[in-house]
């Protein structure tokens, strides 16, 4: 057997502790023991962006990381975006109302990279728009229905809905 | 596609990791993971031991001491794209990083990481030959600096021992005002540069008083084109000067990989650089104006 | 008010938006085995030994199969050809005696768990004697001639005023869906049935090739699709690891997931639309097509897949495209090479079809100096030719172009990019030194395959209503589309219809989703259903549609590209976009422009940025996202989508022609036509994809 570690993680808010393979990455932590599979793996070499969450608040590519690096550190997955069963976030929102999703498996990534640049960029322009999501492949949408719900989204964001 | 097995280790200050790599063999120290973790998921790398420096303590910093940048091993390349102090101080690592990756790879990327694996068409290496950094190292018999200029040993090999960490980059300022640019091509944007080129000039009374050009991406480590320098000092900076100077640089030797042939990188290499002179030169004028 | 016709919000979004999706990875079931495949890193060679001793004797490795092992499977058939002779090149599921690419499985393994399947895949070794490799079709074993054409052909080229040949080439690229292939399978003794999930594009026709090959009833084995994340004609065909995990799972008595990975992806999945034609055109003193005549050479790969010759006899069957074309000439070789095998890629055959038709266009008008609009406009279609039969077949159909005012949207499309000004504006800015070009591509697609398809409608006790179908979802909509459909039929919201899909024990007839048919023949079905259901609309009732269809319809459009050449990089940027795509009607438009945007920025893909290399060896260097290059939003224009419905389909209840497939089918042609424009040099592109360093050297041959 591998070497293994207890860790302690919060994933949406939500403490987890659990015994890990050292060799582990933290997407396979968070779809397999947490069970938590809206993060998709679509290269695993840090290239398609489907498997971006938050560390402490900052995107990143989890298949990039190893679970044991996430000890004591605040995760943030697609699964936690939502405020309440019945609602959806306006990013979600926005994707819905603008068609930014054909299959859905960029989808998670999309929000979570766009969930932290909006926050950081409440008003962008299209340009910056693209180049922020320029670290997530889509292919399905031409990328026109994503652009067009993130700026939506900014606008609802901005007024608070 | 999944890491192989290997002992994990993380140590919190640099003795210990020191310590560590002296005496685990196979060892290999996981910093922003950006480039390590996709190799470990291909099993292109397969260490016995990681030893993993995010909790090792006092190795992310970015301050100016001595006309000198200093910046940790572990500051994060999202760290530097945000200083202030980089923006203000060294404009041209500032206009690098935005091309490095992209967010959710510069929010883990390390500086040191990046200088460690030396990929020819890093930016941040580019960016260490054209300042002429110099690279302190820790080991066993505590800590040396290396010049960039002896630090790539070979092709993704930096001169740096089994049992040493490098800890610190210092990259000596330029005054103010100089003229800076940093260009490149790439296939997307976000990629890894085809071919990049940092320019630097310091002109004096309309004259080129230095000059500091760097291609990356065309040989296997960054290379400083001396030759053109040299032809820039002391001329007058004109379209003409720099498109001549530069068509020094198809002469390199240049790799060729699936996106370029050896023939196109030389051909970049005289391109980029001739703008990223121009584009130098362009800010040295701006500089001047608002001053 | 309908719902056909307006962009409704989708049905299928709810899970994905809030990462409760069930993609094929996220299928698990418990004592489930992980497999791993082993692959040959030699593109030609004899197998002398394999040994997987140390493999087995890895604590947490169940079990390692070499081709001794499934002896009995035979290689994987074809679904559907009508050439003959392809037999001998079918691939095994795992490699007997030979290799033929970098990427074949030659073993696979089965651990505890995805992590100890590959240290056990590790561990396998291979003794081979390597073979000389052929990697280009202009060489390599030809396995078939495909042959179409009428009229004479050596007359027209005597009665020309003008010849025009082409030597083209498009390259090795593919669909590269976002999810990788996954196939999950086990065995319920209880009821004797084999289940597969991760199934799609044909679930029933993929489930009797495995009972043929696993030697089961069909009832006997059940296909599941759940989410699929992109199709694009690669995902949904049965591959040896859809065997494999079968027989696994038979064999070992416990539920087999296989997963594939990213490298795995780029070398093992169908690439596609690999070709080269040496081409020419008889033109009249007006510009005037008297005949084409096309040899084409097909780089087929190691081996002929599920497929047969689809690709080839698609793009000899629909080259002559909109025009006019009186006599016709194709030939095809259909070659073998030590390459991943190919098959369909979203508009196959046609993407390198109309890149030939077109660059054959543009070349006419440069070489009689007729304007290119206008000797499009000489030889396209007219609307009073429809119904217009063109003595060819293609895919086993007469082509028989069902409706259409070509001219008419050609038209629009110039009113709409605003041609005449932007002639002016684009003159202006080479003058001021840009490299600015743009151009025009017209095509003709083709969708609705029949023959036949079926739904079953039924209300249950609650007021909503079941839709049933033998249809698969890759993304595309389907579910809405269906339901739209169904709740005009019904008069009834479409929230409140449920559409099933992708799975073989809901409904004993299906045909899947694949070549732009589900909306036209699958929505056509459910149409006739939900109209029977209306006449006696009470819970517990259901009514059944099946519609039949001889002969496909044909969308077509125009698209025009504004592109911004960098003279010293060769960098190609794409300014502007516009596809002009007359779909008979649309369902959901927003929908079906979303299919068009796709399929457009998957064409850029072609055209500029994607290509399979191979090195001198027959080894892979496109095995990562890093080198196989598909566009970011930063490479991917603005697109602008005029969606007409001049043409309704006459051969269907509701108008339709498929979408699936007009957003990627000319932009290898556009951008080509683009690039010329922008350099002023008429046919400057003769290969897609025009990197940057290829530009730099037609820019610098044009120099000299």
């Amino acid at each position: 057997m591998s070497e293994t570690r207890n860790i302690a993680v919060t994933v949406n808010g939500k403490r987890y502790e659990r015994s890990v393979d050292v060799r582990l990455t933290l997407a396979d932590f968070l779809r397999g023991p947490l069970g938590l599979t809206g993060t998709h793996l679509g290269c695993e070499h840090g290239v398609c962006g489907a498997c971006t969450i938050l560390v402490d608040g900052q995107s990143a590519r989890s298949c990039l990381m190893l679970a044991v690096q996430a000890n004591g550190h605040e995760i943030a997955t697609v699964e936690g975006l939502a405020p309440s069963a019945e609602r959806l976030h306006p990013l979600q929102e926005a994707f819905r109302d603008n068609h930014g999703l054909q299959c859905g498996f960029c989808t998670p990534g999309m929000l979570m990279t766009l969930v932290e640049f909006l926050r950081d960029h409440p008003n962008p322009t299209e340009g910056e728009v693209r180049v922020a999501i320029s670290g997530n492949l889509c292919r399905c949408t031409g990328y026109q229905g994503i652009v067009a719900a993130a700026l939506d989204a900014a606008g609802r964001m901005r007024k608070g809905g | 596609m999944k890491p192989p097995r290997f002992d994990y280790h993380d140590p919190e200050t640099v003795p210990e990791v020191v310590g560590l790599l002296k005496t685990l063999p196979n060892a290999r120290m996981l910093a922003g993971g950006q480039s390590l973790m996709p190799m470990l998921n291909m099993r292109l790398a397969l260490p016995d031991h990681l030893v993993d420096l995010n909790r090792v303590e006092g190795l992310a910093y970015i301050r100016e001491t001595g006309g000198a940048l200093e910046i940790g091993a572990m500051t994060r390349q999202r760290d530097i794209e945000f200083s202030q102090l980089v923006l203000e101080r060294c404009p041209v690592m500032h206009e690098a990083i935005l091309q490095v990756g992209h967010r959710q790879t510069r929010n883990r990327g390390t500086l040191g990481g990046s200088l460690c694996q030396l990929d020819p068409s890093a930016e941040l290496v580019a960016v260490a030959a054209a300042l002429e950094a110099t690279i302190a190292v820790a080991g066993p018999k505590g800590t040396r600096e290396i010049p960039f200029s002896g630090f790539p040993k070979t092709y993704m090999t930096p001169a740096i021992g089994p049992d040493e960490l490098l800890t610190r980059v210092r990259f000596p300022l330029w005054p103010r005002p100089h003229g800076w640019a940093f260009v490149e091509f790439a296939r997307r944007h976000g990629d890894f540069a085809v071919v990049s080129a940092a320019a630097l000039l310091e002109e004096d009374r309309g004259k080129i008083k230095r000059a500091s050009v760097t291609l990356g991406g065309v040989a296997a480590a960054p290379v400083r084109m001396k030759e053109v320098e040299k032809a820039l000092v002391g001329q007058t900076a004109s379209d003409a000067l720099f498109r001549d100077a530069c068509e020094a640089c198809r002469k390199i030797e240049a790799m060729q990989d699936v996106h370029a042939p050896a023939s196109y990188r030389q051909h970049l290499a005289a391109v980029l650089s001739r703008r990223a002179l121009e584009r130098a030169h362009a800010r040295i004028g701006a500089a001047k104006m608002s001053s | 008010m309908g719902f056909v016709g307006r962009s409704v919000t989708r049905l299928e979004d709810a899970p994905m938006l809030t990462g409760r999706g069930r993609y094929a990875a996220d299928v698990s079931f418990s004592r489930e085995l992980h497999m791993r495949v082993v692959r040959s890193s030699h593109a030609h060679a004899r197998i002398v030994a394999i040994d997987a001793g140390a493999a087995r004797e890895l604590p947490g490795c169940v079990a390692v199969w070499t081709s001794e092992d499934v002896a009995e499977i035979p290689p994987i058939d074809f679904r559907s050809t009508r050439v003959q002779g392809l037999e001998p090149h079918r691939q095994p599921v795992l490699a007997r005696d030979r290799v033929r690419y970098v990427g074949e499985p030659v073993a696979v393994v089965f651990a505890e768990d995805p992590y100890l399947a590959e240290d056990a895949a590790d561990l396998v070794t291979m003794e081979v004697e390597e073979l000389p490799v052929v990697l280009s079709a202009d060489r390599g074993t030809e396995a078939a001639v495909i042959r179409k054409g009428y009229g004479d052909i050596e007359a027209a080229f005597r009665a020309a005023h003008t010849v025009v040949d082409l030597d083209l080439s498009i390259g090795r690229h593919s669909g590269v869906p976002l999810e990788t292939r996954g196939a999950i399978a086990r065995y319920d003794a209880m009821r004797d049935a084999l289940e597969l999930h991760g199934a799609t594009k044909r679930p029933h026709a993929n489930r009797d090739l495995l009972a043929r090959m696993l030697a089961r009833e069909p009832g006997s084995i059940h296909l599941y699709e759940g989410h699929v994340g992109g199709g694009f004609g690669v995902r949904g065909e049965i591959y040896p690891e859809d065997v494999l995990v079968c027989a696994a799972a038979l064999r070992l008595g416990r539920p087999v997931k296989w997963i594939e990975d990213r490298r795995e992806n780029l070398m093992a999945c169908n690439h596609s639309r690999e070709q080269r034609h040496r081409v020419r055109a008889a033109v009249d003193a007006q510009g005037r097509i008297l005949g084409i005549d096309d040899e084409f050479f097909h780089d087929q790969g190691a081996y002929v897949r599920t497929h047969g010759a689809r690709v080839a006899d698609l793009t000899a069957g629909m080259l002559p495209g909109p025009y006019r074309v009186p006599t016709y000439r194709a030939v095809g070789h259909y070659r073998l090479t030590n390459k991943t095998p190919a098959a369909t890629y979203r508009a196959p055959g046609r993407y390198e079809a109309t890149f030939v038709c077109e660059r054959l266009l543009d070349a006419i008008a440069a070489k009689t100096g007729i304007d290119r609009v206008e000797v499009r406009r000489r030889n396209l279609i007219a609307k009073t030719e429809m119904p217009y039969a063109r003595d060819l077949d293609v895919i086993d159909t007469e082509v028989v172009l069902d409706s259409g005012d070509y001219a008419g949207l050609l038209d629009q499309a110039l009113a709409r990019a605003d041609w005449a000004v932007l002639q002016s504006e684009l003159e202006q800015r080479r003058a001021a030194g840009e490299a600015v070009g743009v151009g025009l591509a017209f095509f003709l697609e083709k969708s609705g395959l029949g023959p036949v398809d079926v739904a079953r409608v039924s209300m249950a006790a609650d007021g909503t209503f079941d839709v049933v179908t033998g249809a698969a979802s890759l993304g595309q909509g389907v579910e809405t589309v269906l339901a739209q459909i169904a709740a005009d039929a019904l008069g009834v919201d479409y929230r409140r219809v449920r559409v099933a899909h992708g799975c073989t024990d809901r409904i004993e007839q299906g045909y899947g989703s694949h070549a732009s048919r589900t909306t036209v023949m699958t929505g056509s079905a459910v149409h006739i259903a939900a109209t029977k259901l209306r006449e006696n609309m009470q819970p517990g009732c259901s009514a059944q549609g099946s519609f039949e269809s001889e002969h496909m319809t044909y969308p077509y459009g125009v698209h025009i590209a504004v592109v911004n050449v960098d003279r010293d990089t060769g960098g190609v940027a794409v300014e502007r976009y516009l596809a002009a795509f007359d779909v008979g009607r649309a369902v959901n438009p927003r929908l079906v422009e979303g299919q068009i945007e796709g399929g457009v920025v998957q064409g850029l893909g072609g055209a500029l940025l994607e290509e399979f290399v191979y090195d001198a060896e027959g080894s892979p260097l496109s095995v990562t996202f890093a080198d196989y290059a598909m566009p970011t939003a930063c490479e991917a224009p603005g697109i602008a989508v005029l969606l007409t419905e001049d043409a309704p389909s006459p051969l269907n209840p509701l108008g339709i022609k498929g979408a699936g497939e007009g957003g990627v089918n000319p932009v290898g042609a556009v951008i080509a036509s683009a690039i010329d424009d922008a350099l002023g040099v008429a046919g400057a592109v003769t290969r897609l994809p025009v990197t940057p360093p290829r530009l730099v050297e037609i820019m610098r041959a044009e120099r000299r």
